[in-house]
């Protein structure tokens, strides 16, 4: 029964995990999308190859670098231990810094295909009529692009799910803090406990299954009525 | 034309001074093949009415009205709306309506939608209602649609319907009927003009076709290559023969005539000229069914019209004026445009340089017009 407690709290902190991280990546990676969809400066495919970087780098490269960030000696640690008290490195905040990072090109991606297929001349269009920046994102852009947004929440969720070797590397195996599903299954197995590793895996194979069939029904079902 | 010589005019009218280059920017999405093109323009336009901006394709009438509309920016543009300068101010604060050349309706929202996103962010509560706006474009029947089951025709009328619900202080149509196929042309004519006879602003029209023009409207600017050629009302600038207008094929006067009376034996209706002419100065055509005094605009193409010396007693042509050549012009080796004033209007005849030779035709000379169609425009 012990054992059951700790698998449910780390089903609980991935999806709180993910549920921050997919948030946290729709409101910055949508201007970042935007841009990358408009901008025609060369500095543009520099930015999109870094976005594009944790699709092909191995996760423990990333965790290495965000584990030496993460130390009080560097900015980023110390900037963050200065403003909360707390450290970066084996905290839920870290990993969520490393999900962000980690689940960029799956949000980005998908909005910035999206956005290059939006008709900027509506934009104009709406602009005559005394629309606003806000007004013209909200009742334009978003309906307009709804797909991609679903596309990308489902995507960062999903991927943030099955997370495992940034965290090994900068959030430990602390139950309750950092002990994600993907790193409890690891513990499952190092103990030969099968059984357990089973509900795990096929529970995590499950979800990603469903969510994925869900995503694609839905833009096929979309596309077909277009 | 310095803007301080108009002050006196300034209350009811538009004016407009407008500086703009063009490098290998695109300008709403086509990318424009010149790289110089350069936009120089300064125009006075009334207050009221139809104002038409026509010139041939490329010579910058659309980036015109994308100025007027804050949609480019500019080098300088000062533009003064009955009053109030406008041209600094970004494009949803200029109180404009405009109508794109491809309608441009949001694909997410019915018809009702779009009108409604229009409504709801309306510059002030003075304009039209919903209703009646659905009521002059005739979109009673499509509210529920979604624009991509309307008709290239029936989008630009929501598409029009839509400016006009943000009660716009003039509204801007550039080329509305360029994607529309002809048979629907005529509709969306007949609707521009029951919205010019019942909303009291300003608007601007710009297109490449005589035709639709001379139909709606009441001032010509005519542009070529980003410049002023020559602009004044409508009726003056069809009949100047400097004027490349009327240098073309299809070139033809507008006649402002009132109804005189009906005539039921032979189903025709007599339209006079101007007041004071006799019944010298009218014009027969098919059975109105407006009342006397009724004003109609009609339009008469100069390869239409051919000139007697005397008043021909047998012929089959019902319409014949007398008339005072005022000007001639040769338009080439073989082709005369013959200027004459008929009630304080002109009648512009197109004949071949023999016959102006062999009749003596000079300025001064009184001359009978042959009009053999008068097309009636409202």
């Amino acid at each position: 029964m012990n054992l059951l407690a700790s698998d449910i709290a780390a089903l609980w902190l991935t999806l709180q995990l993910a549920a921050v991280t997919t948030t946290i990546l729709l409101i910055v990676g949508a201007p970042l999308a935007w841009w990358l969809a408009r901008s025609e400066s060369r500095f543009a495919s520099v930015v999109e190859a870094t976005v594009a970087l944790p699709l092909i780098l191995p996760p423990t490269v990333i965790g290495f670098y965000l584990l030496i960030a993460f130390s009080p000696d560097n900015f980023l640690g110390s900037g963050w231990s200065a403003l909360t008290g707390h450290s970066l490195a084996f905290t839920f905040s870290g990993l969520v810094v490393g999900s962000v990072i980690y689940s960029l090109p799956f949000v980005v991606q998908p909005l910035q295909t999206g956005f290059q297929h939006f008709d900027h001349k509506l934009l104009e269009a709406a602009e005559t009529m005394g629309a606003g920046t806000l007004d013209r994102f909200l009742n334009l852009i978003i309906p307009l692009t709804r797909r991609a947004f679903a596309t990308a929440a489902l995507l960062g969720f999903a991927h943030t799910m099955g997370e495992f070797g940034v965290v090994l590397m900068i959030g430990g195996n602390i139950p309750g803090e950092t002990q994600v599903l993907s790193i409890a299954l690891y513990d499952h197995v190092e103990a030969l406990d099968y059984q357990r590793a089973h509900w795990l895996a096929g529970g995590l194979l499950a979800f990603s299954f469903a969510l994925l069939i869900l995503l694609y029904g839905f833009n096929r079902h979309k596309a077909m009525n277009k | 034309m310095g803007v301080a010589v108009m002050n006196g005019t300034l209350e009811k009218s538009i004016q407009l001074a407008i500086k703009h280059s063009l490098g290998e920017v695109t300008s709403g999405g086509e990318a424009k093949s010149s790289a110089n093109f350069s936009l120089s323009l300064k125009a006075q336009l009334p207050g009221k009415g139809i104002t038409a901006i026509y010139g041939p394709s490329g010579c910058g009438k659309t980036t015109l009205l994308r100025c007027i509309a804050g949609l480019e920016e500019v080098e300088h543009c000062q533009l003064n709306m009955s009053g109030d300068e406008i041209g600094s101010l970004p494009a949803k604060q200029r109180q404009l309506g405009y109508v794109f050349q491809e309608n441009r309706l949001f694909p997410h929202l019915s018809v009702e939608g779009n009108l409604d996103f229009a409504y709801k962010r309306r510059f002030s509560d003075n304009g039209p209602s919903k209703q009646q706006v659905i009521d002059w474009l005739d979109i009673d029947a499509l509210l529920e649609r979604k624009p991509d089951q309307l008709s290239g025709g029936q989008k630009q009328r929501v598409a029009i319907a839509r400016a006009l619900l943000t009660a716009p202080r003039c509204l801007l149509l550039d080329e509305p009927l360029a994607g529309v196929d002809s048979q629907a042309r005529n509709p969306i004519l007949r609707h521009l003009e029951t919205v010019a006879e019942n909303l009291n602003i300003p608007m601007v029209y710009v297109s490449h076709n005589l035709d639709e023009i001379t139909r709606l409207a009441d001032h010509l600017i005519i542009m070529d290559q980003g410049r002023l050629v020559a602009d004044g009302p409508l009726l003056d600038m069809l009949s100047r023969l400097d004027l490349d207008v009327t240098r073309q094929e299809s070139a033809a006067v507008v006649l402002n005539t009132q109804i005189m009376g009906h005539d039921d034996r032979y189903s025709l209706t007599q339209l006079s000229l101007g007041l004071q002419s006799g019944d010298d100065a009218q014009l027969s055509v098919g059975r109105l069914s407006g009342e006397p005094g009724n004003a109609v605009r009609v339009r008469i193409p100069c390869r239409d019209v051919s000139i007697a010396l005397e008043r021909p007693s047998l012929s089959s042509i019902l319409n014949i004026l007398p008339g005072v050549i005022t000007e001639i012009e040769l338009i080439d080796g073989a082709r005369a445009m013959i200027k004459t004033e008929v009630a304080r209007q002109f009648i512009l005849a197109r004949i071949t340089r023999k016959s102006m030779e062999h009749l003596q035709l000079e300025t001064g000379k009184q001359v009978y017009l042959q009009i053999k169609t008068v097309a009636l425009l409202s």
